[in-house]
């Protein structure tokens, strides 16, 4: 369970992971040798995995897409889920890797150049496998939220009075 | 046409507030730290059970008092929260906002040659409502060496037999101080023995950042003396929905309702149904506002006393008020001054009674970055005066 101090701190660092513990003490209360100790300790536990910003890449010339792939897979005698979804981690265009309730077992989140280069990547490398029963792609058109930010409309947003009692 | 208009009205004052917002209004870049409402929009699954009504065709009027729907999870809310027990039926009425909550009161109970206790500074519509009904106003100061809390010696001072009500506003705008239980016993007691009426206006109540408020009708034989008065626009981020209500005696909530029906009519029925679907769907939209708050309140709080200013710990609401004596300059010339050289926006405390004369209030509803960029824009205008 989790401190009502810890909780602080994580809903800081959520929200700006740049700050150095000096600046997180003054936005949370706690001391700064608390902050570094406490986020080492997360970091060795891996209750922190990485720190990364949250790039729009809509607003640079980069050509990227993002596919989410369905998989139905048929769980092999003596292997879990565990041991198909394994296989999947080392791709580097995989992102994300799922198990999930519903028609299919396995949900992929996959980066490519284009839609062909991860058309490619499904029929070459995920299709053929004997455990894969039948596969879904649906590519992202459009960014509209990801982690809690809002991508399009912020600009659009109602002002308020300047000042008011 | 002046002299049609009610004496009443003539002597009502513009309130401080307003010639500020004309001044920053016309000014371009300017930060504001002068708002007094959350810059979170309200938690969208209120919203979205409010469009969804509206497509279902629910216009119509509701009862006066509001939606026994709405009163009902308002009276479990009131259990849960605050440990109060409200008959949905009779002791609780939705109004147009907290303020017109406070307004329905102050004419339920006072007539003229009667007198009400007001703490200063606190928010400006109390004077203006009382004065209304021709009730005398007398100020109780808040003071800074009590960390703003109200002190039972001044409201002896204050005190004249023909006073009927106490104002209590905790956690308190502009100040962002809170009173404990502790702080409020002798202040209930004071109540009893000179047989006072308090309007008890908690509308920050769920905005506090140490330890749980304590509301004032809970304490010992205060229940029925008091007209608890809240609303959603602070914690729920509901300030333009206008949708606020009083909890009290049926006899005396009988007669705001009468008012109401006579003026108001009822809330609307849309925002009515809001705030009802953020009272079902629980606190977690509320959690991580107040989480928010406290991150920027520290961080205010924090840069003020960096610059060299005396900043008690406000810990309720979203307020700060710095002294600002060291300066060498009085409330309005340091906010107007601020506002040219500097332009950020801050509140006169002296907008919110003249106890509030050397200090300003600043919000902190803004981002963190833009709270950081007023703190040294403000930095930079103090330390030439230091």
């Amino acid at each position: 369970m989790l401190s009502e101090e810890d909780r602080r701190l994580l809903h800081v660092l959520s929200q700006d992971c740049r700050l150095t513990p000096e600046e997180l003490a003054i936005q949370t209360g706690l001391t700064p040798d608390y902050i570094s100790k406490k986020i080492k300790q997360w970091e060795n536990d891996k209750v922190i995995l990485k720190y990364s910003p949250l790039i729009n890449y809509d607003l640079l010339e980069e050509e990227r897409v993002t596919a989410l792939i369905d998989l139905k897979v048929m769980p092999q005698r003596g292997q879990g889920y565990d041991k198909i979804a394994q296989r999947f981690l080392k791709f580097p265009q995989i992102k994300s890797v799922y198990l999930v309730s519903g028609d299919y077992d396995l949900c992929l989140i996959i980066e490519g150049k284009n839609m062909h280069e991860i058309a490619q990547f499904v029929s070459d490398k995920l299709s053929p496998l004997d455990v894969i029963e039948a596969t879904s792609t649906r590519f992202i058109m459009r960014r509209y939220k990801q982690d809690g930010v809002e991508f399009v409309g912020e600009e659009e947003r109602p002002q308020r009075l300047m000042i008011t009692p | 046409m002046k002299h049609y208009l009610s004496p009443l009205v003539l002597n009502l004052k513009p309130s401080g507030i307003r010639k500020f917002f004309d001044l920053a209004s016309g000014m371009e870049g300017v930060i504001s730290l002068g708002v007094g409402e959350p810059d979170f929009t309200t938690p969208w699954v209120m919203t979205e059970s409010a469009i969804f009504s509206l497509e279902q065709g629910q216009t119509m009027y509701t009862s006066n008092a509001g939606l026994i729907e709405l009163r009902r999870e308002l009276s479990k809310y009131m259990a849960r929260k605050q440990g109060l027990d409200y008959n949905p039926d009779n002791e609780i009425l939705i109004t147009v906002g907290a303020s017109e909550a406070v307004d329905l009161a102050m004419r339920a109970l006072l007539a003229p040659g009667d007198a009400i206790l007001i703490p200063d500074p606190s928010y400006v519509a109390y004077a203006g409502c009382a004065s209304m009904s021709g009730a005398e106003v007398h100020y109780v100061p808040l003071r800074a060496e009590h960390d703003f809390r109200l002190q039972v010696e001044d409201l002896q001072m204050a005190y004249t037999p023909n006073c009927k009500v106490l104002v209590l506003s905790f956690p308190n705008n502009p100040t962002g101080a809170i009173m404990t239980r502790e702080d409020l016993l002798p202040i209930a007691r004071f109540v009893s023995e000179n047989d006072l009426l308090v309007i008890s206006d908690e509308i920050y109540s769920d905005l506090t950042y140490q330890g749980n408020h304590t509301p004032f009708a809970n304490l010992p034989l205060m229940r029925n003396r008091t007209i608890h008065v809240s609303g959603f626009s602070k914690a729920y981020a509901m300030t333009g929905w206008r949708i606020g209500y009083a909890c009290g005696h049926p006899d005396i909530i009988g007669a705001m309702t009468r008012i109401h029906q006579y003026t108001i009519m009822c809330a609307p029925i849309m925002a009515q149904v809001a705030a009802l679907e953020g009272l079902k769907s629980g606190d977690s939209p509320k959690k991580e506002m107040i989480r928010e708050y406290d991150r920027r309140r520290r961080l205010m709080v924090h840069g003020f006393r960096e610059m060299g200013l005396t900043c008690f710990e406000p810990l309720g609401a979203f307020y700060v008020f710095p002294d600002i004596t060291v300066t060498g300059l009085r409330s309005e010339e340091l906010a107007e001054q601020l506002l040219q050289e500097e332009k950020v926006a801050v509140v006169p405390g002296t907008a919110f009674g003249p106890g509030g004369e050397g200090h300003v209030r600043c919000s902190y509803a803004y981002s963190t970055e833009q709270i950081s960029e007023a703190l040294s824009r403000i930095k930079r205008f103090v330390q030439k005066r230091i």
